[in-house]
């Protein structure tokens, strides 16, 4: 069991305390946010968890500190309090785009990341497709992949409408070191249709001419189960699509696969996939870490 | 005296989607120096999607965006070089690197309640030194005033243009107008309006008429129509039409009909036409573009392009979701053998 911190009681760091008190394996230490009048941290004391608005101060002031923090504020917030967290020898886990520590995706590499004091979750389009660029790139070589990612508008925070380049250059980075692929490349969609759409992915592979579709398809699904235990309205939409070289996909041949991530609504609605497979991957990271063992 | 409108022309870009995005240089380079010489103002040249839009998705291209950028700034005399942006596709860096190439006239585009994705890019184009102009596509899917206020938001980012995208060639005549008049008592004493159509149901000329005549400024058009759908705006008939109204575009009529006849339709396989699947996509508000895409699903698939574009528009999905084509294409091809 380890204890555990949740910086920025927005609602990514509410949603984030609903999966964390349910966990057997983290202990919730305390909700820590810098407004006094904010509803997360008047939520979070509803729920019997201690609060404060007094910031990271407050927290790195406490006697107990706690082995975790799963910050939930923003790029800017998160590079200055990364190094208060690894002076104190708290684990950080960052939901922000700061990226200091290595970008983690659970089922991929979190079991060569256990030392690391500070890991970065990517971002919602990156934790729902990675799994599948490395389950295809674990059979056959993939010298591309790309990723559509469509999101209800209303899921789109100021911060992601802000810097939207940030999602698509930060994604297709992951493609690549995580995912596996020589060359990534994301796209994000936000729709407004009401009512609003479902968190919808779609992962393309370029893969050799002649490839073992079959085992492709194999690992897919294994990964898709893989995913679904710690966010379960991740699903395929239909069986991986395989399609022969074209011309006109310069001379590659393509796997295509189709996604889509409902949401557990435990205090966002179903619809917004991509902000509850953020905390899902999240919480997974900080129970993975609890059972191999504190640093 | 009537105000001189501006055209800008998109067969470069627009007309990307029917070829395909398989413009070659030598096709880039004749192309702009028939349209400088008719004196079009401003050329666009990106791939269909912007740029960034090389990829499974909307269709690789055939020569890299930048060079034929490139080309184009060499080929023109006077003629400004445009590029579009799609925020969430193309990045602030395609965007310096078509600077860099000789671009002048950044152009980004925002599904039409999403405007406020599209600051970081303005910003950035401003600073890079290029005129800028906002699209908002698929403009029939709200309101006049609800449009207005989104353009507001791209002109307070710094846009100096903004325009009313038809990107479903869905606007019916008065819808246009409308939404004209709209914003240009929104941003009209700060910025330009312009208008983008499409000939699905055959009034890409017309609302661009009725665009100028309620204050546009800048109007799209495509040598032979070439475009999305059943194309835009035919360029030669724009020009030759507001010459007949009176309205100064400063382009040649017979430059433009010259450029379209001698150097567009020789090289294309088949004329933007309003056949059923266009028609069905002005007719169900669908993006234009989809067309290409769901004809080859239909393909792939066995399953009626018309139908897979009505699904489409009941699901209200918007331009950039062209992997919802395959997704809806695999959804028919299963209610086909539950039946069955």
């Amino acid at each position: 069991m380890l204890s555990a911190a949740i910086v920025g009681p927005g609602n990514i760091g509410t949603d984030l305390l609903v999966k964390l008190l349910r966990s057997d394996e983290i202990k919730v230490h305390s909700m820590v946010g810098v407004d006094p009048e904010s509803d997360g941290l008047a939520r979070a004391r509803a729920l019997g968890v201690p609060a404060s608005a007094g910031g990271v101060d407050w927290l790195l002031a406490q006697d107990d500190l706690p082995d975790l923090v799963f910050e939930a504020t923003s790029a800017k917030a998160h590079l200055a309090n990364a190094p208060r967290y690894e002076a104190a020898g708290i684990t950080a886990v960052d939901l922000t785009p700061a990226a200091t520590g290595p970008f983690v995706c659970p089922p991929v590499n979190l079991g060569s990341l256990a030392e690391a004091p500070n890991l970065n979750m990517i971002t919602c389009g990156g934790q729902a497709t990675i799994p599948i660029v490395h389950a295809v790139s674990s059979v056959v070589p993939v010298p591309y992949a790309e990723i559509v990612a469509s999101i209800a508008s209303r899921s789109a925070g100021p911060g992601t409408r802000a810097n939207i380049d940030e999602f698509t250059q930060t994604t297709a980075r992951a493609i690549e070191r995580v995912g596996g692929a020589d060359r990534g490349k994301a796209i994000i969609i936000l729709n407004p249709v009401d009512p609003p759409m479902i968190m919808r992915d779609t992962v393309f592979c370029a893969i050799p001419d002649g490839a073992d579709t079959g085992a492709i398809a194999e690992s897919v699904h294994r990964m898709v189960a893989e995913v679904a235990e710690y966010v379960p309205g991740y699903a395929l939409r239909a069986e991986p699509q395989f399609d022969a070289p074209r011309d006109i996909w310069r001379g590659m041949a393509r796997v295509a696969v189709f996604l889509e991530v409902r949401g557990n609504g435990d205090y966002l609605p179903e619809w917004a996939g991509n902000l509850d497979i953020m905390t899902a991957a999240a919480a997974r990271v900080g129970e993975q870490l609890a059972r191999g063992g504190a640093r | 005296m009537t105000d001189k409108i501006r055209i800008t022309d998109s067969t470069l870009r627009d007309g990307s989607h029917a070829m395909a995005h398989r413009f070659t240089e030598e096709q880039v380079r004749g192309v702009v120096h028939a349209l400088d010489s008719a004196g079009v103002e401003v050329i666009e040249v990106t791939h269909g999607d912007g740029l960034g839009g090389s990829s499974f998705n909307y269709g690789f291209s055939l020569e890299d965006d930048i060079k034929l950028v490139s080309a184009a700034v060499d080929e023109a005399t006077r003629a400004k070089i445009a590029v579009l942006l799609l925020p969430g596709l193309g990045t602030v860096e395609d965007l310096k690197r078509a600077r860099a190439a000789g671009a002048s006239v950044a152009r980004i585009a925002t599904h039409c309640t999403e405007a406020d994705v599209s600051l970081q890019h303005f910003a950035a184009a401003r600073d890079l030194g290029m005129e800028t102009v906002g699209f908002l596509m698929l403009s029939h899917r709200i309101g006049p005033d609800e449009l207005a206020r989104q353009a507001r938001i791209m002109v307070d980012g710094g846009a100096q243009c903004v325009y009313v995208v038809d990107s479903a060639g869905a606007l019916v005549l008065g819808d246009a107008q409308e939404r004209i008049a709209a914003l240009v008592k929104e941003i009209g004493h700060e910025a330009e309006v312009g208008f983008h159509g499409h000939q699905n149901l055959s009034l890409g000329v017309a609302n661009s008429v009725l665009a100028q005549q309620n204050g546009a400024r800048q109007i799209d058009g495509a040598l032979c129509a070439l475009g999305a759908g059943a194309g835009n705006s035919p360029t030669e008939v724009l020009v030759a039409t507001f010459e007949r109204l009176g309205v100064p575009t400063g382009v040649d009529v017979q430059g433009a009909l010259a450029a379209a006849d001698d150097v567009v339709k020789p090289f294309l396989d088949r004329l933007p036409f309003a056949d059923r699947g266009a028609i069905t996509q002005g007719y169900a508000g669908v993006y234009s573009s989809f067309l290409l895409h769901a004809e080859r699903a239909a393909e792939r698939y066995g399953v009626p392009a018309h139908e897979i574009l009505q699904r489409v528009g009941e699901a209200g999905y918007v331009g950039g979701q062209e992997d919802m084509i395959i997704d809806v294409a695999l959804q028919l091809v299963r209610e086909r053998e539950r039946a069955e």
